[in-house]
């Protein structure tokens, strides 16, 4: 397929490698975080580690929407689920994000609760208008690229007087998750996270442009190359980050440029400074608490708002005690440091988030690389 | 989460509305988030709605700095 086969292609690969190899110094250690769960995924899915140097180590950020949704959250829309009569729209993400006592939107939905899957807010509105006697609410979550269509499914409802149709907002914002983690003090005091740059997201920045991350370059001194998610973006911006710490600079360059630009989408940004405001505080699994990371939708559409129609409040729950999710969002574990990585804790039963969506650090491992962490041994036949 | 693919418009059927084509496949789609998009367009599409136009041209450059990448490994004295 256009655009995506060619940006695929091995033998290109294989030269990229060999110019990371190349200019990447070998008495220097380079750490750099893909932010993007879908980079995370990218890297596990294509072998990318392998095609690096050793001194070229791969981190993997907080970027995965579900991974970073705190069980408090998702015990949230399973009480909404759970009211008669009410219809919860959810992006099929979330159906098996582990929440309080050992259940899951999944499992409520066994129980009787009317939870449907959609693949757009598009669909959520779709049900509302099909339901005038249902309450339908759409558990909106993600990153600045769902962020919009929740906007635009927000002004649908407003302008069809949809009076049945709400939104329980979870959504997160990625410049405040990345300022989070150069702040914490694995990075900033203890040096036990080495940072050196940053793989910027792809389709995140097609919204927001890549203005927003100049000030982590200027203020932290890292650099920030904005890739695509095919396996060639991901190579090209290693090379471009090791040059740039090569040459000691620390800029924001672009590697996307087919679709991202300085500025972002104007009109998406627009919709959603219409629509939502700045929320002071929000809870991150792994992060904890993070002031003004996350939105809220604005008093003027207040009658949309889930969380303030249904006075539902926000109770922070602990992760399972076993499940190291927290350390491996932030970079400071991997996850075969975890003791019930691939043993309690896989894809069919997950423990913690990082198992259930397809781009957490786990799930991308567990999928795509588990079995390089065991040793090869030949046994003679008998 | 964050996965969009891109695609081509093939038709738009209302205001606001493309059809696209993902390697066969069509799907209605929304360009309620985007603006100017004609049929033959590449659109980057995630949850039902275009995100953005992809720029052929850029693309095309891209391609070329990879392609630059292997041809420097490929000159006379160069060690891979």
């Amino acid at each position: 397929m256009k655009y995506i086969d060619e940006f695929r292609d091995g033998a290109l690969a294989r030269h990229l490698a060999g110019a990371i190899a190349r200019e990447a110094e070998p008495t220097r250690h380079y750490s750099l975080m893909e932010f993007c769960g879908g980079h995370t995924h990218a890297i596990s899915r294509y072998g990318i580690k392998d095609l690096l140097p050793p001194n070229v180590e791969m981190v993997h950020g907080p970027g995965c929407p579900v991974c970073v949704l705190p069980v408090g959250r998702i015990d949230s829309a399973i009480e909404l689920a759970s009211r008669p009569g009410l219809i919860l729209a959810t992006y099929a993400d979330t159906m098996r994000v582990p929440a309080s006592k050992g259940s899951s939107l999944l499992k409520a939905k066994a129980r009787g609760a009317d939870i449907r899957m959609v693949y757009s807010s598009a669909d959520a509105i779709r049900i509302a208008r099909d339901n005038p006697e249902r309450e339908v609410v759409f558990f909106a979550i993600g990153f600045e690229t769902t962020t919009p269509p929740t906007a635009v499914a927000i002004l649908d409802a407003a302008a069809l007087g949809l009076g049945n149709f709400s939104v329980f907002c979870n959504h997160v914002l990625t410049p405040a998750a990345i300022a989070n983690i150069l702040e914490s003090p694995e990075v900033r005091d203890l040096g036990t996270v080495p940072l050196d740059g940053f793989i910027g997201p792809a389709h995140v920045s097609t919204v927001i442009g890549s203005q927003p991350y100049e000030y982590f370059a200027e203020e932290y001194g890292r650099p920030v190359v904005i890739a695509g998610f095919e396996p060639l973006d991901v190579m090209q911006a290693i090379l471009m980050l090791v040059r740039q710490l090569n040459e000691g600079r620390a800029e924001v360059e672009n590697e996307f440029t087919r679709a991202v630009t300085r500025e972002g989408n104007g009109k998406a940004k627009a919709l959603v400074a219409e629509v939502f405001e700045l929320r002071r505080s929000f809870e991150w699994r792994g992060l904890g608490e993070v002031p003004y990371s996350a939105l809220q939708i604005k008093e003027k559409y207040r009658r949309f708002d889930a969380e303030a129609r249904y006075g539902l409040e926000y109770r922070s729950v602990a992760d399972n005690k076993a499940c190291e999710c927290g350390a491996i969002l932030r970079g400071v574990k991997k996850p075969i440091d975890c003791k019930v990585f691939g043993t309690v804790c896989t894809p069919e039963n997950p423990i913690g988030s990082c198992m259930v969506s397809s781009e957490g650090a786990c799930a991308a491992h567990y999928s795509y690389g588990r079995f390089k962490d065991v040793p090869v041994i030949a046994v003679a036949a008998p | 989460m964050c996965l969009a693919i891109p695609a081509r418009v093939v038709a738009l059927p209302g205001p606001d509305a493309a059809l696209i084509d993902i390697g066969g496949v069509r799907k209605r789609i929304s360009l309620a988030l985007v603006e100017g998009i004609a049929v033959g367009d590449y659109v980057i599409v995630h949850a039902g709605y275009a995100l953005a136009r992809l720029d052929p041209e850029e693309a095309e450059r891209t391609l070329a700095l990879f392609a630059e990448a292997a041809a420097l490994l490929e000159a006379p004295g160069a060690t891979p």
